[in-house]
């Protein structure tokens, strides 16, 4: 286990705080860009706006071509139409529940100009429409009238949640894959020597895996790892005395690993890797629960004539809302755990299936 | 006030903590920033802060009453189940503001936390799937149960988290404007008092408890005794979904009360006021109870004539409510203008006349 690991919490305060709804990711590679420059082989920006980074390694002969990706991209809004007096009616941009919309703050544009999600009064509202959630349509960002020549049709917005440390967890937006991504720049900084190391920072994960099926196609890898964050629905049962059996993951058990979610069926030669390292190096990590769902690895994996797949995620409480909760010591071990895993990796680990 | 100290004075008021009955920040607060600007500063058995700025004229000496509430609303824990935080309103809050919001618990420390409800697979199958209610919610401070034991209480109080926002150079938006942005007003108000030298004894009152029961403009007006009394409150502002005839355009002009809880004579003589200072004012049609602490002042001891001043406000009990700043600055000098005007013989003058 690594002990050395200097915990950078800035790095993913700033990767958390910048906005990068899917299509508008530049902020986020500029950033990410600026980061792994000295520790890369190759950079290349690829037509739709993926980050493909190689670390090559240092061993002679055949390197087994590792792919490890993370998204880029957040869930968020576009403005879509102006109305009067600072109001914009707003599309979303990846799944959001309405009932995280009405009462929140938003910025907008890369200027991150502030804007905000109201509600009418409770005062003039009948007690059973409160009982309804308020849908979409009926919603306007509105940033304030003196601030409309400082927006435009066409902008994104985010949910405005400064990062926070909270005790022994971090609360703020985007983790989803913020996290993933900030691991993946760690991995790039310490590429193990005896592999290629083949990281693709994606685009447009939340509205369809896009950017990771052409990131795939281009790398061409032998096998890949997926690196995201996956709900933690450790939550109690409303009622007393019942036992939660659809947790999905749980704070503080460490590095989710996927045996199958709605889009890929993990690769069962790498599944078991995983869970021998984790074993054997005593590595805090845990299955997440089977069940619906899905990462990069479901574009990856059928990409040209398949590619051996996983996903590994940080186990996170309140994804796509305004905020998400995630223990350190869970990003601690997946960036361990991953580490780790790269660390040993081989070519025979993908010995042929049936044979 | 120059609108670099508003601002400070502003974005300080939404800072600062204090919900209904547990005003002590925002009372500490105000007692340090009325101090210079008032002749004596007390504080209520029920926890108003009550100022006065004495008159020139002779004694008996007629009084006249501001009240601004400077209490917030929010929630309050009570509950533990397991990690977790169950919570109750205080003051009118509408659950639907309420998920993925980041919230402040007042428990040994100031603990920040997340909001949400259970997702639906935990609910029990009586619950509405596509709803949102105040029992299915649970605030998460990222603690385990111990440590959330040792550091939170039931009967601790919840603040929503959200930052003040200034929204370009007029426009703020933020939790608790209402009714901070009054007790900006008559702020503003008794600072402009300084160089003036009004005939009445003018008290302000940043009153207690109002979102709950008014205890606090109730009790002082009882104290007080006060000849005339003006509650300073928001109101509707138009914004999506709010109806246009049940709210006012922000920044074009102060809404006057007017109806039970509203003095007639009182009404017009603040129109009279606005009409000769210039100071754009409209008629608030108010017709049962007004909402205010003027439905209470105005019953206090053999009744008080009373009037509603009021700000208009977008999206009112949600954490992002907002505000024109010069509907601040106009209700000051609205008010400002209505004391210059008063004499010896005000009183006299004044006639239930509708």
């Amino acid at each position: 286990m690594t002990t050395d690991n200097q915990l950078d919490l800035s790095l993913i305060e700033t990767l958390s705080n910048l906005s990068g709804v899917s299509g508008a990711e530049s902020a986020v590679r500029e950033r990410v860009m600026k980061e792994i420059k000295p520790f890369a082989d190759e950079i290349q920006v690829d037509p739709l706006g993926n980050l493909l980074v190689a670390c090559r390694g240092e061993d002679s002969g055949p390197r087994m071509k590792v792919m490890v990706a993370a998204h880029m991209d957040e869930v968020g809004f576009m403005l879509t139409a102006e109305d009067d007096d600072g109001c914009y009616r707003f599309a979303k941009v990846g799944g959001i529940s309405d009932k995280y919309l009405t009462g929140k703050s938003v910025w907008v544009g890369k200027e991150q100009v502030p804007g905000v999600i109201g509600l009418p009064p409770i005062h003039l509202t009948e007690k059973k429409d409160r009982k309804k959630i308020v849908p979409l349509k009926k919603l306007r960002i509105d940033v304030g009238a003196g601030s409309a020549d400082r927006v435009q049709v066409g902008d994104r917005a985010v949910f405005a949640t400064p990062f926070k440390r909270v005790g022994d967890s971090l609360i703020g937006k985007a983790f989803d894959d913020r996290l993933g991504v900030a691991i993946l720049i760690e991995l790039i900084k310490r590429a193990p020597r005896h592999i290629d190391l083949l990281a693709a920072f994606t685009v447009q994960e939340e509205i369809g895996l896009r950017g990771a099926r052409v990131a795939a196609y281009k790398l061409n890898p032998e096998c890949s790892i997926v690196l995201d964050t996956t709900p933690a629905r450790d939550f109690p049962v409303w009622e007393e005395g019942v036992e939660n059996a659809f947790y999905n993951t749980r704070l503080g058990k460490g590095a989710a690993v996927y045996t199958a979610d709605s889009g890929t069926i993990s690769d069962p030669r790498l599944v078991q890797y995983l869970l021998r390292v984790g074993e054997e190096e005593g590595l805090s990590f845990q299955f997440r629960q089977p069940g619906g769902g899905r990462t990069d690895a479901a574009a990856i994996h059928r990409q040209r004539g398949g590619i051996p797949s996983v996903s590994i995620s940080v186990p996170t409480r309140y994804l796509h809302s305004p905020v998400s909760l995630v223990r350190l010591e869970d990003y601690q071990a997946t960036l361990n755990f991953v580490e780790t895993a790269l660390k040993h990796i081989s070519p025979d680990i993908l010995s042929p299936m049936g044979a | 006030m120059d609108s670099m100290e508003m601002n400070d004075l502003l974005l300080d008021l939404l800072h600062v903590p204090g919900l209904s009955g547990r005003e002590d920040p925002v009372l500490r607060y105000l007692q340090e920033i009325w101090e210079p600007l008032v002749d004596e500063l007390r504080v209520s058995p029920l926890g108003s802060l009550e100022g006065v700025v004495r008159g020139k004229i002779s004694q008996p000496r007629p009084k006249i009453l501001f009240a601004a509430h400077m209490d917030a609303i929010g929630l309050m824990v009570t509950g533990y189940q397991g990690d977790f935080l169950r919570v109750t309103s205080v003051g009118g809050v509408d659950p639907r503001v309420l998920p993925g919001g980041i919230v402040t618990v007042h428990g040994e420390e100031n603990l920040p936390g997340v909001i949400d409800q259970l997702p639906n697979a935990l609910l029990p199958d009586s619950a509405p799937k596509d709803s949102v209610e105040l029992k299915y919610l649970i605030v998460d401070l990222g603690l385990k149960e111990a440590e959330l034991k040792d550091l939170v209480q039931i009967g601790d109080l919840v603040s929503f988290q959200q930052p003040p926002l200034i929204m370009g150079d007029k426009l703020i938006a933020g939790p608790a404007l209402d009714n901070r942005a009054s007790v900006a007003a008559i702020t503003i108000m008794l600072a402009s008092l300084q160089t003036r030298a009004p005939a009445w004894d003018v008290w302000v009152v940043a009153t207690s408890q109002e979102e709950e029961n008014m205890s606090g403009a109730l009790t002082s007006a009882y104290t007080l005794q006060p000849d005339l009394a003006v509650a300073v409150d928001v109101t509707f502002a138009s914004a999506p979904g709010t109806p246009d005839h049940k709210s006012f355009s922000m920044g074009e002009g102060i809404p006057l009360g007017w109806g039970p809880s509203v003095h007639p004579g009182l009404h017009r003589a603040f129109e009279k006021a606005a009409e000769e200072e210039d100071i754009s004012v409209k008629r608030e049609p108010l017709p049962m109870r007004s909402g205010t602490d003027a439905d209470v002042l105005q019953i206090s001891a053999a009744g008080v004539p009373t009037m509603v001043l009021s700000i208009p406000l977008r999206y009112m009990h949600t954490p992002v409510e907002m505000v024109h700043k010069e509907d601040i600055r106009a209700v000051a000098k609205l008010s400002q203008a209505f004391i210059d005007r008063l004499d010896a013989n005000f009183l006299a003058t004044l006639e239930w006349e509708e």
